[in-house]
Order: structure tokens, then sequence, then C-alpha cells
């Protein structure tokens, strides 16, 4: 048994423990008067933390030069993957009922809706290809570039964050440092990391 | 007596491994890192996607108090009903009502202003009367209430996010007291103010809008017998968080032109530069009619979560009042007029 083998499932139980809090208070009406829009709320608000984490961990390791965050990146993107899909579904059964004509409307004709779905559809190809046996299939180079978009995924979530208040930008411009602040690190120690030979 | 029993020895499987005995430190501090790590990153987050939501139980509310059966234990009772009323069955519960409101001085989050109300002193509260009337005035809230007849109006109250509510206002026309001031021949709007003073409504002291909050009605609209200055709800009087102890309630229009915490109504020549419109120019028009024909650029007017149901309902044009107010728009276009 390795040293750090209890940091994954800790992070994972970590990670599926808001899940539970809300699904206890959706249970026992401690949402408040809109539990929809309370619920909506949390989980897309959960999602883009987890995403935020999961785009941490490379800037993290390049900082610090430890290993382990880069274990938790598979386990906090899905996480995040997992709650933007919830968000998404709770929009769409919970707070429209399925109406699917309202529903292309809001997408076709709203940025900020059709922002979020963006970012939820570039999320799916990264969560299918999670696995190991997919990492093999695809080969590390190709499995690389695609795992990249997942910097686009952060972005649109933030943008979605943005273009979603009312007035007070603040809360999402703190995502937005913190996501251009860990962009900034991978372009500055990225490639000295990297060096001339092929990526590890 | 019974016979005592030993319990059995332990099988040899059982017993722990010297060289396991000897990590048993290892695992306590794996144990307690496991535990602490997942229960931090569980509460972190937790915390992070609670932030700037509806925080369940908000700690420090006050106790509200119960609310009254119509005209009764009420300090204005009896209160005379309206024919402008919604069946009050309909009205949405009063913890509701209380709990989840849009007033930025007390906090962006639904459920701040509750918690935040208590440094609102809604008395001595007065209100100047001032413009374009023959008889300016400051007049104390407690005048007017007892000026004017208080009656109890049940309305739809609309919100531009696409929630609604009913709730039981008590309050008078605002035209009985347009009327007793007179408006001069200049007179073309009315504008209403909100107090300013950031140690009061703390929310002040925050940019998100421009203080102090400033709403406004064409003279036909403030005359409209619907236009109501309310004092009260559900037979008590009105709480902080829904705008006490004087507000604008203008049931055709959404929520946000109606005006909490009146200390200025003053009659002008010109349109008033009423805050939302000032914000988000695109977003918020200075009539604010509801209308599930013109969206929100960022979202759709057509349809309604009525706080308290679980499925959504249809937004009525005019909020349901058009046989009322809808004359008051002929020959607009509305969609350029929002």
């Amino acid at each position: 048994m390795r040293r750090s083998d209890w940091l994954q499932p800790a992070v994972l139980t970590g990670t599926l423990a808001p899940f539970a809090i809300l699904a206890v208070r959706a249970a026992t009406g401690g949402l408040g008067v809109n539990p929809v829009e309370t619920a909506l709320h949390r989980l897309g608000l959960l999602a883009l933390v987890l995403l935020v984490a999961s785009l941490l961990c490379t800037p993290l390791k390049l900082v610090t030069g430890a290993k382990w965050p880069l274990k938790l990146r598979k386990t906090l993107g899905l996480a995040a993957f997992f709650s933007a899909l919830a968000h998404l579904l709770v929009y769409v059964a919970l707070d429209q009922g399925f109406a699917w004509r309202t529903l292309a409307k809001d997408v076709s004709s709203r940025p900020f809706i059709a922002v979020g779905l963006a970012a939820v559809v570039v999320m799916t190809p990264l969560a299918l290809t999670s696995t190991k046996r997919a990492l093999q299939r695809l080969g590390p180079k190709r499995w690389q570039a695609l795992h990249r978009l997942a910097y686009l995924a952060g972005v649109l979530a933030v943008v979605h964050y943005v273009m979603r208040v009312k007035a007070d930008v603040r809360e999402p411009v703190i995502y937005a440092v913190i996501l251009g602040a860990s962009f900034a690190v991978r372009l500055l120690l990225g490639k000295k990391a990297r060096g001339p030979s092929s990526p590890a | 007596m019974v016979a005592q029993r030993l319990p059995p020895e332990p099988k040899g499987a059982e017993i722990t491994a010297p060289a396991l005995y000897a990590r048993r430190r290892e695992f306590l501090a794996r144990a307690g890192a496991f535990i602490g790590t997942s229960a931090g990153l569980g509460a972190g987050l937790t915390w992070l996607s609670e932030r700037g939501g509806v925080s369940s139980g908000p700690p420090g509310t006050p106790p509200a108090p119960p609310p009254a059966p119509f005209g009764q234990a009420s300090p204005w009772s009896p209160l005379t009903p309206s024919p402008f009323s919604v069946p009050r069955g309909e009205a949405t519960a009063f913890d509701a009502v209380t709990t989840y409101n849009n007033f930025y001085e007390l906090g962006l989050s639904k459920s701040a202003p509750a918690r935040n109300a208590g440094s609102l002193r809604t008395a001595p509260w007065t209100v100047r009367i001032e413009g374009e009337v023959h008889a300016p005035q400051t007049v104390d809230v407690d005048d007017l209430t007892r000026w004017f007849p208080l009656e109890e109006r049940v309305y739809r109250m609309r919100c531009v996010e696409a929630w609604s509510m009913v709730i039981p206002w008590v309050g008078f026309p605002l035209s009985s007291l347009l009327a007793r001031v007179k408006p001069t021949s200049h007179a073309r709007f009315v504008q209403f103010t909100t107090l300013l003073d950031p140690e009061q409504l703390p929310g002040q002291t925050s940019a998100v809008l421009d203080w102090p909050y400033v709403e406004g009605l064409r003279l036909d609209e403030a005359m409209h017998p619907l236009t109501l200055l309310a004092v009260g709800l559900y037979g008590t009087p009105l709480l902080g968080q829904n705008g006490a102890p004087i507000r604008l309630v203008v049931p055709w229009k959404y929520g946000f032109k109606s005006c909490k915490s009146i200390v200025s109504i003053a009659l002008t020549r010109e349109r008033p530069k009423t805050t939302w419109a000032a914000a988000g120019p695109s977003e918020y028009g200075f009539y604010a009619n509801v209308n599930p024909a013109v969206d929100h650029p960022r979202w759709s007017q057509g349809s309604e979560r009525r706080i308290g149901k679980l499925e959504r309902i249809d937004t009525l044009a005019f909020n349901g009042y058009a046989d009322a107010v809808a004359h008051l728009y002929g020959g607009m276009d509305l969609t350029q007029n929002f």
C-alpha cells in the first residue's frame, strides 16, 4: 500500500458529499421556497467549482513539482461533468417540465443558455474517454489533444455564469481570475517542463 | 443465578498480526487524513455551491409574526375588502412572502433581506411629497395610514425573473394621496425614491446598482385605481425585507417597479431615470409591463413559476390585469416600450 492511496478515495467521498447534502435538503424541504431554482443554481455552481478545481491540478503540479494533483484530475473532472449533467437535467425536467419548444427557443435565442449547453457538450467526450482503455485506444497524443477541450469547457462555464447574473458579477469574476491564473501558469511553466521531447 | 460464561477465545486468524499492529499509527494517520480531506473537501464544495443562493434555515431570521386571518388581529382591523382582489385562497404562504425577496439594499440573495432586515429602522419614518405639487409636505407614515381607509388587496406579483406570488397587501390607492397633495398642471410623472442610508441598508455599500433606488410611473399609471401604496401584508405591518414601512405596488408591472422603503414621492415634468432601466437599458425598460410576448433577452417571459407550486404556469398579459390597464397603452408599440 503506497503512502497516498487514501487520497483518491478521500477526494471521491468529498466530491460526493455536496450531492448527498443537496439530496437530503431537497427531500426535507431545506431548499427554501423555490427549490427548483435553488437546486439548479447549486448544481451549476458545483459543476463550475469542480471543473475549475480539475483544471487547477496541472498548474499545481507545475508549481509544486508534486505528482499527486494529477491523480485527482480525473475524479474532479468526472464529478464536474456529472454535476453539469444534473444541472442540465434539472433545467430541462424540473424547471421547464420538458417543454421542448420553449427549450429549443431558449437554446437558439439565448446565448447564455447556448453557452451553458455547449460546455456540457464539450465535456461529454472527455467523460466518455476518461478510462485507461480509451487512453490506450486513442494513444496519449490524441487523447491529450482531445482533453485540452477541458480548457474550453472551463471558459464556457465561466462565460455562462457571467452572463447569467443580473447585476453582481463579482462572484463569476473570481472564477474567471482563477481560471486565467491557471492558464498563465501553464503557459509560463508548461513549456519549460515539457522541454523539446515528447510530453510525459 | 446464571453462571457467568466467558467469551470464547479468539481464533488464531482473528488475532492482529504483529507487523500490522505495529503499523497502527500509520493506519490511524491515514484514516485521519482520509476523513479530514473528504470532510474538508465536502464542506468546502458545499459552501462554495451554496454561495449567493438560498441558504437553508437562514440564521438570525427574526421570528415572523403569524399571519392574521382576514380582518382579525390586525392593527388596522377592520380592513376594507377590494373588488380588485384575486381570491385570498390563492395567496402565497406568509413564510415564502417574507423569506424570498429581492431587495438588494439588504443583500443580493433571496434569503439575505430577511436575515438583514433588522438594521432597517422603520419608525419614525417620514415621506417627502415634493416636486410639481401644490401642497408639498413631509408626512409621517402613521398619518398617511390615518388619512386614508386601508384596504386589503390580494394581488398577483410577477418578478422579471419569471417567478411570481400572490400577496394580500394592506394599503391605500396612491391616487388618494396624489389627489390630496394636488399635482400641478406641469406634473407628468411620479418618481419614487428608496431610503439612502448604508448603515440601515448595508447593501448600498456595494456598487451593484446606483443608489438610491429610484422608480417612476407616468401620472396616469400612478393615478390608476390598482396602483397601491402598501404598508402591510397578511394583515400585519410590512417587514423590512418587504419594503417597510411603505412601498409601492403596481400589480401589472414587473416587481422591480414597486419601489420599497419609500422616503420621497416627487411629481416631475421629465421621465425619471429609473434604477434598473439605467443599469441595463436593453433588459429593463421604464414601463416594465408584464408581457408574455416580449421576452427578457436572457430568458422567456411566457411562463412563470408560482412560488409554492412546482410546475410552471402561463404568464398573463399585464399580469392578468389587461382589462383594467391595457387602455393606458393604446397605440403604443409595447415591443419598443417594454
